[in-house]
């Protein structure tokens, strides 16, 4: 009691968001969704370095079929999502606020849906545990609440730092995002499987499900599933958002604070979502890899918002169409959830690994109002999860003073939004983090360049150096060999001379 | 005899004076100042001249004497004249710098005719290429130092935007509806 009153506060700010979840928490997820007649698969669906196409155009394959292969420690691969036809490996639109091109192969679909037969394992649990994050590694799978880093690497530094805690985060903060939700709802056991595989994988004999107080029944189906396990515990946390930032979620859960810097393994503790404990389970049991996933649609301009189990490459575009999304009151294509995902430029867009959701928004949803002076309420810094002071952040961006903002704690942002939701003033406070963010680095990359520029002149003016003193000394060489040479001549010629005159 | 007295007299005096001077040189040497020199090496280096000195090290010298303004380097932009105006400690209206637009220079592919001069000319060894056969740029290592443009006689050598991709791209900066008064800041 009497600690409890000293120790630190487990929840450090956040906001209540309207949650808007109940056009989609209560209906099944869909699993007809016709298959697309092409799909479009980017080679990079996650954190790290791009994956390698291992396929040409013409080549027909199967369903789980390997199209390119992870480059590097950090990086996953891509499989195909169904069965069909090579037809591009090309640039296309990616699903970014910007829609510049990424590397994209195009499969045509012959609607076969003929899976690729992988041999499994009768009893994972017999395998090595290398074995499970080598499995989990070759089947793409990666962080599926949006973070997208590669599940293996996770697995891997797991096992290497002794981990004690897995944490399984169900939070599902984001406002209108069902998925996880309705995905703990149906396929609660298969989750559970997951969670075993994934502690099997880390050698780790305890494991946390937390799930925000708000999804009972997602709380009761996973409670239900977890019962005959001892070391997977299920506990209900408070609906806040952003409950489901893992430093969050840690210091909740756990007491545990990650410093600066610091990697959640190196405390004993590793983090993963709800369905990326799915997607181990059907890559395991199953030798299925991560060929699709659950989206959530939904907004006030889709007209039947729902989960759908999609292809991975599937166009938003044809989900809107799906679900009857009002093209002319859409005001915003947003990628994730409202408070962190991605504004999108239009919906011709392929759903990639980290499509939590698709949100269709009207004007009247969106909270685009007249930007006021700050006044000063310090609202932003109650809110703020990482501890900063958002109003003092901005206004050194506003005014170029980058590195004080960098100062008081710009890299630890995590851009969650609360700060702009919850000011009276309507400031754009995420936005200025953002691109100071982005310019921070970009300085960082013109500093490197200036450094190689420097580095690549000296080696330059060293070789120009080398070579002139070369070639003055084949000069000077050239010239003594040609005075031997004449010194020589010469003394032949007198030879002969003297020769000449001995003989007269 | 009087011969022989001056000749020791003037050598000795010689030889002290020498030795003083000698002395002098090591001990009051007047050394290049060093903030010339840290000047330098936040300078690009490139020796392009767009500031109107002849290169890197007349800028510093110019600048550490006050000579220059710390917005003096266009291809340093807005980063280089924030640790300038720290180094100096002078207070610069940031306001007013405008960040260079990068340029690369890109071969065009049609016209050139191998005929490596470009690449002689080249201060970062950014093209590549062989005689007779078509030079590319390399352009995470151009700099923009317009060389190679001016050597080419085809002018297949142009200076394009540098390309806008995943990489690179960044948010723009929120457009300020109010300005803050520097001293409003705590």
């Amino acid at each position: 009691m009497l600690r409890n009153l000293f120790s630190k506060p487990r929840l450090r700010g956040g906001v209540h968001a309207e949650e808007r979840k109940s056009a989609t928490e209560s209906s099944p997820v869909i699993t007809h969704f016709p298959l697309p007649k092409k799909l479009y698969i980017p080679l990079q669906q996650h954190v790290g370095k791009p994956a390698e196409p291992m396929i040409k155009v013409g080549d027909t394959v199967l369903k789980g079929q390997l199209l390119a292969y992870s480059q590097g420690m950090i990086s996953a691969p891509v499989h195909a999502p169904s069965s069909g036809l090579i037809v591009d490996v090309n640039d296309y639109p990616a699903p970014h606020p910007s829609a510049l091109p990424i590397r994209t192969i195009v499969l045509e679909t012959d609607g076969k849906e003929e899976w690729l037969t992988v041999p499994v394992a009768d009893d994972p649990f017999q395998l090595p545990p290398e074995e499970i994050s080598l499995r989990v590694g070759a089947a793409g799978i990666v962080g599926l609440g949006g973070a997208t880093f590669p599940t293996a690497v996770k697995l891997n530094m797991g096992r290497e730092n002794h981990v004690q805690t897995l944490i399984i985060n169900g939070a599902e903060c984001e406002p209108y995002l069902t998925c996880d939700d309705r995905l703990m709802q149906e396929r609660a056991a298969d989750i559970i499987d997951g969670v075993r595989l994934m502690l099997h994988g880390m050698g780790t004999d305890y494991a946390v499900v937390a799930i925000e107080d708000n999804k009972t029944q997602a709380y009761t189906a996973m409670y239900t599933a977890a019962l005959p396990y001892a070391q997977i515990e299920v506990i209900q946390i408070p609906t806040r958002y952003p409950m489901g930032w893992d430093r969050q979620l840690i210091r909740y859960v756990t007491g545990k604070e990650i410093p600066v810097g610091a990697r959640s393994s190196e405390l004993g503790v590793t983090i993963h979502n709800v369905g990326t404990a799915y997607a181990t389970h059907k890559a395991i049991r199953y030798g299925q890899p991560l060929v699709n996933r659950i989206v959530t649609v939904s907004g006030g301009a889709v007209g039947q918002p729902m989960n759908v189990e999609v292809p991975l490459g599937t166009l938003m575009s044809e989900l809107f169409e799906f679900c009857k999304v009002d093209t002319n009151k859409t005001a915003r294509i947003i990628m994730g959830g409202p408070m962190m995902g991605e504004a999108l430029p239009h919906s011709v867009l392929p759903v990639v690994k980290g499509t939590s959701g698709v949100l269709a928004l009207t004007q009247e949803e969106l909270r685009d109002k007249q930007e006021q002076p700050c006044i000063r309420c310090a609202s932003c810094v109650t809110v703020c999860p990482a501890g900063l002071r958002p109003l003092d952040m901005a206004n050194n961006i506003r005014i170029n003073q980058l590195d004080t903002a960098v100062d008081l704690g710009l890299k630890d942002c995590i851009s969650c939004g609360c700060c702009s939701y919850i000011c009276p003033s309507n400031i754009p406070l995420v936005q200025y983090f953002k691109y100071a963010s982005g310019e921070v680095m970009a300085r960082q990359q013109a500093q490197h360049k200036s450094e190689q520029t420097k580095r690549l002149m000296e080696s330059r003016n060293a070789r120009m150096e080398r070579i002139a003193r070369q070639q003055a000394e084949e000069e000077r060489e050239r010239l003594a060999a040609k005075a031997e040479r004449e010194r020589r001549l010469a003394e032949e010629a007198k030879t002969e001379a003297e020769a000449v005159e001995e003989v007269s | 005899m009087y011969v022989l007295y001056a000749i020791i007299s003037l050598t000795s005096l010689g030889l002290l004076l020498g030795l003083l001077l000698g002395i002098a040189a090591k001990y009051l040497k007047v050394e290049s100042s060093p903030i010339v020199d840290e000047l330098e090496s936040l300078l690009p280096g490139s020796q392009c001249g767009q500031c109107g000195f002849p290169g890197c090290r007349p800028a510093a010298e110019a600048l550490a004497e006050g000579k220059a303004s710390p917005t003096l380097c266009p291809p340093g932009g807005a980063v280089l004249v924030e640790q300038i105006a720290m180094l100096l400690g002078v207070d610069v209206d940031l306001s007013t710098v405008t960040e260079p637009e990068l340029l690369v220079a890109r071969v065009s592919e049609d016209t050139c005719t191998g005929c490596t001069r470009c690449f002689k000319v080249c201060p970062t060894d950014a093209i590549v290429g062989a005689p007779k056969q078509i030079h590319v740029v390399v352009a995470d290592a151009c700099i923009a130092c317009k060389k190679c443009i001016d050597v080419c006689p085809t002018e297949c050598l142009q200076m394009h935007p540098a390309e806008v991709t995943l990489r690179n791209w960044r948010w723009a900066k929120p457009k300020p509806v109010f300005t803050v008064e520097s001293d409003a800041l705590c």
